[in-house]
C-alpha cells in the first residue's frame, strides 16, 4: 500500500492509502516518486469544475522520480532517475508520428473516448491525474506511480541536476515553451503575457530566449508581477490600469503583436459550458466571463498572434468573433506535446539557458498535499508553486 | 418492472457485441449507395431505433497486408473484442464464437466465411445451428500517405425486438454501435501500440473491470 493525494470533492483532497501500482501492460514502469509538484490545473479539479473526477482518485500530473520496476517492452532501467511528462502518448499513432503527442490516439482507454468525443468531436488523450475524461489514470502525488509508454514518455535526467532544476519538464516548462512557440514570435515582436502563474512566467521566460523585443505581464498579484519583471517583463497590474489603454500606448498605436493567455478558463470565470449544468450550478458561472481572452484579442493589433495555453473545457458566449475575423488573427491552444520538448529544454536546463527553480516558493512532505492545495489557491500572491516530496520528514 | 427484466434476461445476451444479429441482405447491399451521396449505409439517417446496420471506421498506421493476416486467424479476435470469450475454428469451416451474456452466461454463435479477399476484405455469417443469426464483414484499404489502412466494420443487424430490444442491449452495455467502436479502437491500439491502453491501477482492477465489462 500508498500514500497517495486523493479527490473527495469540491475543496477536499486527503492524503490516503491506497493500493500500489502495477506493472499492466507490458511497455509500463513503476516510478518511485522523489518530487511532484500542484499545477494550476490542479486548481480546476479542486474547484469542481472539470467533469469525470470520481471519489478516491490520485491527482497529480507534474511527477519525477526513479525507475522501480519495468514491463517486459519498458526500455528504461531499474535505478534511472526520470522526469514523466503529464500527456500519456503511444508515439506510434498519426499524431504522435506527426509530434502531436497530445493528441495521441492510443493512451485513451477505449472505454473512456465517448465523452471528450461527444464534447469535441473526437475524443481526447489520456493525462496523468486529471479526471476520467482524459483516461481516468491514477496520477503522481503519490509515492508510485503506474507509467505507460515509459519507452516514450519518461526522459532520464543527469545526477548532476536536482529535482527542482528539471521536474517542471513534466508540463508547465514546456508549456510555457509552446504558449511562446504558438506566438510565432519575430525579432522585433512586442509580446502581451496575461497571468503570470507558472505557465505565464515560463512564457514570459520563453519569449524572452526566443528575441521578443518586448514582453509586457499581466497581473495583479505583486509578487508574481515582481517575478516577471526579475525576468526581464515590463508588468502592467491590471487592477491599477487600463490595460488596453496601456497596450495601445505601449505599442505606439498599434496594438501588441501576440498575446498569450495563461489564465484559462476559471481565474477570472471563464467557466465550462451548458453542457455541464451541474458545473454551471456549482459556481454560478455567467456567460460573459472570458474577460483575459477577450481583452487579449482586442488588444492585439491587425494580423497578429493569439496563444492559449490556458485551460478551457467547454463552450463560452460573447465571444468577439468579428474582431478575430476582421483582424486576421492567428489563433493557436492545445494541451501541450510534452514529449517534443523535454530533450531540447533540457538542454536549455544543463547550459544555463533556462532555469525554473525561482518559481517554487514552497517545499512540503506529500503528507502535507492538501494544505499546499489550499494555501496554493487562497495565497496566489504569495505561494507561487509547491512541490511535494513524498520522501521527506514531516 | 418484473417483466422487463425477463425480457432483459432474455434478449440482453441476444442483442450483444460485435457480431449482432444480421441478415446478408443488408450487407450485400452496402455498396450500392441508397443515396445520391458518398457516405456509408450504415451513416444514414434512419428512423428512430431501427438502426438496421453498426459500422465503424479507424485508420490504423500499420500495413494493409498485417493487419488482413492478424484479422484472418479469427482466434486473435477476443483479444480485443470484449464480449468475446472464446473463438474456435472447427474442421469444417465453422467457427465457434463464445460470447458472454448477462448473468454469467455465454452464447454460442456459429459463424463461416461468406467472403475473403487477400488483403482486402473478410466477411463471415452465421450458420443455420448458431443460437443467433450473425454475419459483418471488415474492409481494409489503403489510407493516403504514410496513414497506413484504413479498417471499416460493418455489420448489419435487426434488433430482436425493434427499440425495446435496444433499450434492453443498452441496460447490458452491449448496445452494437459503442461496441463496435470500442472494439475496433481497441484493435487499432493493439497494432499500432502492441498493448491495450488501460487507467487501471492494478492487476485486480483490470480482472475486475473486465469482469463488469464483459
Amino acid at each position: 500500500m500508498m500514500r497517495a493525494l486523493t479527490w473527495h470533492g469540491t475543496n477536499d483532497v486527503r492524503v490516503d492509502t491506497v493500493s500500489d501500482p502495477e506493472i499492466i501492460n507490458p511497455r509500463d514502469a513503476i516510478i518511485k516518486i522523489t518530487s511532484t509538484a500542484i499545477c494550476g490545473s490542479d486548481l480546476h479539479l479542486y474547484d469542481g469544475v472539470i467533469p469525470g473526477v470520481a471519489p478516491g482518485d490520485v491527482l497529480g500530473h507534474e511527477f519525477m522520480g526513479e525507475v522501480v520496476e519495468t514491463g517486459s517492452a519498458s526500455d528504461l532501467k531499474k535505478g534511472q532517475r526520470v522526469v514523466v511528462p503529464f500527456t500519456i502518448s503511444c508515439g506510434g499513432c498519426f499524431h504522435c508520428k506527426q509530434q502531436q503527442y497530445s493528441a495521441c490516439d492510443n493512451s485513451n482507454p477505449a472505454e473512456k473516448q465517448d465523452m471528450s468525443a461527444t464534447l469535441y468531436g473526437q475524443p481526447m488523450a489520456a493525462l496523468f491525474g486529471y479526471s476520467h475524461l482524459t483516461g481516468g489514470y491514477s496520477g503522481g502525488q503519490a509515492e508510485y506511480a503506474r507509467v505507460p509508454f515509459s519507452d516514450v514518455g519518461p526522459i532520464v535526467v543527469p545526477d548532476h541536476l536536482e529535482d527542482d532544476q528539471v521536474l517542471f519538464l513534466s508540463d508547465i516548462l514546456p508549456t510555457g515553451w509552446m504558449a511562446a512557440e504558438n506566438a510565432d514570435i519575430q525579432p522585433d515582436d512586442t509580446v502581451a503575457v496575461w497571468g503570470c502563474g507558472p505557465v505565464g512566467l515560463f512564457a514570459i521566460q520563453s519569449a524572452i530566449v526566443m528575441g521578443a523585443s518586448r514582453v509586457i505581464a499581466i497581473d495583479h498579484y505583486p509578487n508574481r508581477l515582481a517575478l516577471a519583471k526579475q525576468l526581464g517583463a515590463e508588468i502592467i497590474d491590471f487592477r491599477e490600469t487600463d490595460v488596453r489603454e496601456a497596450l495601445m500606448e505601449m505599442s505606439g498605436g498599434i496594438g501588441v503583436d501576440a498575446v498569450i493567455d495563461a489564465v484559462g478558463m476559471e481565474s477570472h470565470g471563464f467557466a465550462i459550458d451548458n453542457m455541464f449544468d451541474v458545473v454551471k450550478q456549482k459556481v454560478g458561472m455567467g456567460a460573459d466571463r472570458a474577460s483575459a481572452l477577450k481583452q487579449a484579442i482586442l488588444a492585439v493589433r491587425f494580423g497578429g498572434k493569439v496563444s492559449i495555453p490556458g485551460v478551457y473545457g467547454g463552450m463560452t458566449d460573447k465571444w468577439p468573433l468579428g474582431a478575430m475575423m476582421e483582424k486576421g488573427l492567428q489563433v493557436r491552444g492545445g494541451q501541450t506535446h510534452v514529449q517534443k520538448y523535454t530533450k531540447p529544454l533540457l538542454e536549455k536546463i544543463e547550459d544555463g539557458t533556462l532555469d525554473t527553480t525561482f518559481l517554487i516558493s514552497h517545499r512540503l512532505p506529500l503528507e502535507q498535499a492538501a494544505e499546499g492545495y489550499k494555501n496554493f489557491k487562497e495565497q496566489q500572491n504569495e505561494w507561487t508553486k509547491v512541490i511535494l516530496k513524498p520522501g521527506m520528514e514531516n | 418492472m418484473s417483466q422487463n427484466s425477463k425480457i432483459g434476461a432474455g434478449l440482453g445476451g441476444v442483442v450483444l457485441t460485435a457480431g449482432a444479429i444480421a441478415f446478408g441482405a443488408f450487407l450485400s447491399n452496402r455498396h450500392q449507395n441508397r443515396g445520391y451521396d458518398d457516405a456509408a449505409n450504415h451513416t444514414k439517417r434512419q428512423p428512430e431505433g431501427d438502426n438496421a446496420q453498426v459500422g465503424r471506421s479507424v485508420t490504423i498506421r500499420k500495413p494493409r497486408a498485417e493487419l488482413f493476416a492478424f484479422w484472418s486467424d479469427f482466434s486473435n479476435l477476443p483479444q480485443f473484442m470484449e464480449n468475446v470469450e472464446a473463438i474456435e475454428a472447427g474442421a469444417d469451416g465453422v467457427s465457434t464464437w463464445r460470447i458472454k451474456a448477462p448473468a454469467g452466461q455465454t452464447v454460442a454463435v456459429k459463424t463461416e466465411l461468406a467472403s475473403k479477399k487477400q488483403d482486402e476484405l473478410i466477411a463471415w455469417r452465421s450458420v443455420e445451428d448458431s443460437e443467433i443469426e450473425t454475419s459483418g464483414e471488415v474492409r481494409f484499404e489503403d489510407a493516403p500517405g504514410e496513414r497506413g489502412t484504413r479498417v471499416s466494420l460493418v455489420m448489419a443487424y435487426d434488433p430482436p425486438a425493434g427499440a425495446l430490444g435496444r433499450a434492453v442491449a443498452k441496460l447490458f452495455l452491449r448496445e452494437p454501435q459503442v461496441q463496435a467502436r470500442h472494439d475496433l479502437k481497441r484493435f487499432k491500439m493493439l497494432m499500432e501500440t502492441g498493448e491495450i491502453a488501460t487507467s487501471a491501477r492494478t492487476r485486480d482492477e483490470t480482472r475486475a473491470a473486465k469482469q463488469e465489462n464483459g
